[in-house]
């Protein structure tokens, strides 16, 4: 009862938050100063015809009101600049299946090391291992993604010249997918480590011991399962770094997915694209976030609805 | 007084109810000062070696960023003739780039952007949050419940998609408003675009601290002190100085050292996509991103921003972390 209770009020609230993100960025778009034709080399005519067809010259609530009607159709109009008159609904479908294969592989390899690296450092607690598993994840959590971006390029691709810089070359999303988990295996190997920590020094774990379990049984079986429950909750927002990271990954590495058009939108002031791309990556995190909150109280009672 | 053989009474003797004497402790245990909060943080954070040698590299990357371009014969926008695409040298020892601008001096503004907007940002998501927060958390009640509903939805958008479009949409009102009314001209000297970068940050990521700060204000409100000061007729204003207050500054210090790095993220993520600070003025970001347009034929220009933005970021890390163990053990893990 509680926890249907709770899945119905975090709904509410998730819609709620997209609708809120719908709103700031159109009222946010419509505030920028000039029009996306500005730049054109048109006659001041054809740029009144051109504000006239995409109903530019109406008032702003009616705009609102029809950018709103068209969004629930899932229709978010088309291009104005980067590929024009193309739909953003294509383009964002188009280029996202890009960005999402290069993203999932991302988060497939950040959780496999993060967790392993999380276990060993959390295993041989204050020994060498820890010690260096820490000195690189607290690295790593320093870096912006085009630093490692540039070492990776420096290193890999200029100076022993194993991978090629341009994505669309055999192996050529092997860099920018390092780049896009790096920080997200930082994350959770700090995160796993502290939790795997925490289990250890847990009563059931010392009677599983007192009762001559083997070492191997208890810490796989019975510690391990217990300190990934906080890790749950970190995929949401690791979807979210992943997605904000793939803007630099994509851009350095030339990769033709959503989050270079992202960046190439914004400096062509490319307002529908980047209203689209807004609010698609929101969307998206908001509902993964609303995932994640969901499962973990599923998975772990203990945690109290409020 | 008879005692039965079977009594498990302690048998008991006048001599067990004299006075020990100061001498009976010895002089040690008896030595003990009282030691308050603030020195015995200051004494948990000297004792933890990586937070000491992170706030030794903080204070140096300081004077690099603020006394540094004093201290160069070249300014950050200045052409030198002669000198362009050069490699490190005694004369210029991080190199120059394409139209001859000293490498060195931009990589020091370019620090000195990053720790203003990670400072600043730090600073001002704190007032924001924590008078928020604490307004929440002592009226209670409908008005608390409506103000955190607010926080959960600011708090569930992602914030850096919206700060990448405030921050396109306010930096040309901005300019315009710093450049024609008189009032606002001392602000020229930040320039726009950092102001828009601090607006941004005070939109936006206030509201974690609000949570932490209305959580620490539930919890002490409860407390029997609270109470008693309550009973004594304490105003609301003196509660909050002198008696609440005081109870969770060491936690919000240490949330808002956490701060830090994350603004200095996010600013670096800005100027490299290229809506940071404008043209002439450097940033670590936007160094770097011009950078990698010549990696293949000039990889040393990426080295100096990107260690120097990696080791801003890692130092604040490490100290934020030692101060926030020194501020409040119990967070401890």
């Amino acid at each position: 009862m509680q926890l249907s209770r709770y899945i119905v009020k975090r709904i509410l609230l998730a819609i709620v938050s997209i609708f809120a993100i719908v709103t700031i960025t159109f009222f946010l778009m419509n505030l920028m100063p000039g029009d996306p034709f500005m730049s054109e080399k048109a006659t001041e005519e054809s740029r009144q015809k051109l504000i006239e067809k995409y109903g530019l010259d109406q008032p702003i609530y009616i705009q609102y009101e029809k950018y709103l009607k068209n969004l629930v159709k899932g229709d978010m109009g088309t291009s104005y600049v980067l590929q024009k008159g193309r739909e953003v609904r294509t383009i964002i479908f188009e280029s996202f299946s890009v960005s999402m294969k290069l993203g999932i592989r991302a988060l497939i390899l950040a959780v496999i090391a993060g967790i392993t690296l999380g276990c060993i450092a959390g295993l041989t607690k204050d020994r060498l291992p820890d010690g260096l598993v820490r000195i690189f994840s607290s690295i790593g959590i320093s870096m912006p993604s085009y630093v490692v971006a540039a070492i990776l390029m420096i290193v890999l691709a200029v100076s022993l010249n194993i991978l090629p810089l341009n994505y669309n070359k055999p192996g050529g999303w092997i860099m920018p997918m390092l780049t896009l988990a790096t920080y997200p295996t930082c994350y959770l190997t700090r995160l796993t480590r502290a939790s795997i920590l925490e289990v250890m020094n847990q009563d059931y774990l010392r009677t599983e011991r007192a009762k001559g379990m083997s070492e191997f049984v208890v810490v796989f079986v019975h510690a391990l399962k217990n300190s990934l429950i906080p890790v749950i909750t970190y995929l949401g927002p690791l979807t979210a770094s992943i997605l904000t990271g793939g803007f630099v990954a994509e851009s350095v590495f030339s990769v033709p997915g959503l989050g270079r058009y992202f960046v190439s939108s914004i400096s062509g002031r490319d307002y529908t694209m980047i209203m689209g791309i807004t609010i698609f990556y929101s969307t998206l995190i908001v509902i993964m976030n609303l995932v994640c909150d969901i499962l973990y109280k599923i998975v772990d009672p203990r945690i109290s609805f409020e | 007084m008879k005692i039965s053989a079977l009594s498990m009474q302690n048998k008991i003797s006048p001599d067990d109810f004299t006075p020990l004497g100061s001498d009976f402790f010895g002089e040690e245990s008896l030595n003990t000062e009282e030691v308050g909060y603030w020195k015995a943080s200051w004494q948990r954070l000297k004792a933890n070696k990586i937070a000491m040698f992170a706030l030794v590299i903080i204070v140096v990357l300081m004077f690099f960023a603020f006394i540094g371009p004093m201290l160069s014969p070249y300014t950050y926008d200045q052409q030198v003739r002669g000198d362009e695409g050069m490699w490190p040298c005694l004369k210029h020892p991080f190199g120059t780039d394409r139209i001859g601008r000293d490498l060195l001096v931009r990589c020091m503004i370019g620090t000195r952007i990053s720790m203003l907007v990670g400072i600043v940002s730090a600073v001002i998501v704190m007032i924001v949050g924590s008078i928020y927060g604490s307004i929440s958390g002592l009226i209670g009640g409908k008005v608390d419940i409506a103000m955190m509903r607010l926080v959960d939805i600011v708090y569930s958008i992602p914030e850096i998609l919206l700060i990448v479009v405030i921050k396109m949409i306010i930096s040309e009102p901005l300019d315009t408003l710093i450049n024609t009314v008189p009032a606002f001209y001392g602000l020229r000297r930040i320039g726009s675009g950092l102001i828009a970068i601090f607006l941004v940050y005070g939109c936006l990521y206030w509201v974690g601290m609000a949570r932490i700060v209305r959580g620490q204000i539930l919890q002490l409100k409860n407390l029997e002190y609270v109470t008693a000061a309550n009973a004594l007729g304490c105003s609301r204003g003196r509660m909050i100085r002198e008696h609440l207050l005081p109870n969770c500054i060491g936690q919000l210090i240490a949330t808002v050292m956490l701060q830090i790095p994350s603004a200095i993220f996010t600013e670096a993520f800005l100027s490299y996509i290229g809506i940071g600070v404008a043209a002439p003025m450097a940033s670590l970001g936007s160094l770097t991103s011009e950078a990698l347009n010549g990696i293949n034929s000039n990889p040393y220009r990426v080295v100096f921003p990107a260690i120097l933005i990696s080791l801003i970021i890692l130092s604040f890390n490490l100290f934020g972390d030692g101060l926030r163990d020194a501020l409040d053990p119990k967070m401890k893990k």
